[in-house]
């Protein structure tokens, strides 16, 4: 296995573009060398994309925000108007392994290696993020949401990477949050994973919602029936029930030593509701120090 | 298999080698420089017991390879003593009898030494939160946090009711 650690886009895409070389990019490494490790993946050549600028470093920009793809975990969660703008998106990135884990683990490396269960995806598919591809053809940007097709597998085209993902400047009213289950709560994998993000006007009336799924089904799946429960009436306790309940029923989860298929698709309505409530919360929190502010 | 030369900062001497890009830097430190005051348990991230700083952060060295540091500074637990003064969160350890066959010990004591590095005086959940990054087989996690506790205090912190 040979090693390079290309300095620029076009270097890195050309390098794993060559033909009769199975080239594989590696970001943080804590997927990929595992799978090298036990011989799941034998790639001949490894490009390094840490040392990338256009992949590295967090923008925040007056239209919103640029993270790039192998940014990690812990500069992730030191980005305070990130965290300000979408906490969500933040507490997913910050339960990817523990702090030795943090260091590494990057944002690109957690949507490519196409784990059902992975956690920033849903929050990420809940806060609206589109990802930048650039391949051999040029350059384009995909939804999050249309990147993962099922376990181990993408959308991503021969030699094409993910470059960076972006967010919006969140809207007035907007609040998102990430809620996971997990055996043991460092380095185990989510029974299930659920974020949610929401934009609610002065008076409470759900303006617009999204609902991700994660570990419930092949691939992390939205449920738009669950966030069309909210949309157009004020968050009651009746509303968040019927949000939980398509939730579950939107859940076709496997069963295993974590935890079996009934019990998943309880919890997929349980998390959601919980997400959606923090959600709520963050969202009328914003209206709050609006109005105090002005 | 072409090795790589690189060039890489370890407890302050510099080190040039060259390496196979498949080798990682848990055995590179401890086959090429005998550097084995890092254990390596599980080789697959989880163990949290082969944590090296890379530039101050901790990361497992299990889950890098040698030619990823190249340019940088490693700190391992070999670095942490000046001569036979301990450094206060080895001393710690063995005061409070933070370890019982020392396995895990190394992995602990750098990712609380990055901690404290960085925050002389860090909450409990802060605490807990590095901690969790590791595991012990001989289960001794009530000496750990005790240790964790005097550690702090010895470093101008509070002490943390850890064991409460
Ligand atoms: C102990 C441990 C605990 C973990 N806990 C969690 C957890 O709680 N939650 C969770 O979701 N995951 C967890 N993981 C899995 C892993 O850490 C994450 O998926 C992480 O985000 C992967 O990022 P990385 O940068 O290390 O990816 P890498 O290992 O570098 O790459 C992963 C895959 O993505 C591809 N890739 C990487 N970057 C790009 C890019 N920019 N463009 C195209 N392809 C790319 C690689 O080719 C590879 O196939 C854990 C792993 C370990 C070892
Ligand atoms: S040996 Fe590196 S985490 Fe277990
Ligand atoms: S002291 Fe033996 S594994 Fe921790």
């Amino acid at each position: 296995m040979e090693y390079a650690s290309p300095r620029s886009l076009d270097e890195a895409i050309g390098l794993l573009s060559q033909a009769g070389v199975d080239a594989r990019p590696m970001a943080g490494g804590t997927d990929l060398l595992v799978q090298l490790r036990t011989g799941a993946r034998r790639p001949e050549l490894l490009v390094d994309l840490k040392q990338i600028p256009g992949l590295c470093g967090i923008d925040c920009g007056s239209q919103g925000f640029r993270i790039g793809a192998a940014v990690s975990g812990a500069e992730i969660g030191e980005c305070l108007p990130l965290r300000e703008a979408w906490p969500g998106v933040v507490e997913a990135a910050e339960l990817i392994g523990s702090t030795q884990i943090q260091g590494r683990a990057s944002l690109g490396g957690n949507l490519c290696n196409a784990s059902p269960a992975a956690d920033s995806v849903p929050a990420l598919i809940a806060a609206g993020a589109v990802c930048t591809l650039i391949g051999p053809a040029g350059r384009r940007e995909v939804p999050v949401d249309d990147i993962v097709r099922g376990p181990g597998e993408t959308a991503l085209g021969e030699a094409e990477i993910i470059v960076d993902f972006r967010l919006p400047r969140p809207q007035d009213g907007t609040g998102d949050a990430y809620q996971r289950m997990i055996p043991r709560t460092e380095m185990d994998i989510a029974i299930v994973g659920a974020g949610v993000s929401v934009r609610v006007a002065e008076s409470g009336e759900c303006l617009a919602c999204r609902v991700a799924l994660g570990a419930v089904a092949a691939r992390p799946i939205r449920v738009d029936e669950a966030a069309a429960a909210l949309m157009g009436r004020r968050p009651d306790s009746e509303a968040l029930e019927e949000l939980a309940a398509r939730a579950s029923a939107a859940a076709d989860p496997i069963d295993d030593k974590r935890g079996t298929r009934a019990y998943r698709t309880r919890v997929a309505g349980v998390l959601a509701r919980r997400a959606a409530e923090e959600a709520l919360r963050r969202a009328g929190d914003r209206w709050a120090a609006r109005s105090q502010s002005s | 298999m072409a090795g790589r030369q690189i060039r890489v900062n370890i407890n302050g001497t510099d080190h040039q080698a060259i390496v196979e890009p498949r080798l990682s830097l848990a055995d590179f430190l401890r086959h090429e420089l005998g550097l084995t005051g890092t254990h390596i348990g599980c080789e697959h991230g989880v163990c949290g017991i082969c944590n090296v700083l890379i530039d101050g952060r901790s990361m497992r060295s299990c889950l890098l390879l040698a030619v990823q540091v190249d340019g940088r500074s490693v700190e391992t637990v070999e670095g942490l003593a000046e001569g036979e003064k301990l450094h206060p969160i080895q001393e710690a350890f063995m005061d409070e009898q933070g370890l019982q066959c020392g396995f895990c010990t190394p992995g602990f004591i750098m990712s609380l030494k990055e901690l404290l590095d960085r925050n002389p005086n860090p909450s409990e959940d802060e605490i807990k939160d590095v901690l969790g990054g590791s595991i012990c087989r001989c289960t001794g996690y009530a000496g750990i946090l005790r240790a964790v506790q005097s550690a702090v205090a010895k470093m101008g912190g509070g002490r943390p009711s850890l064991l409460d």
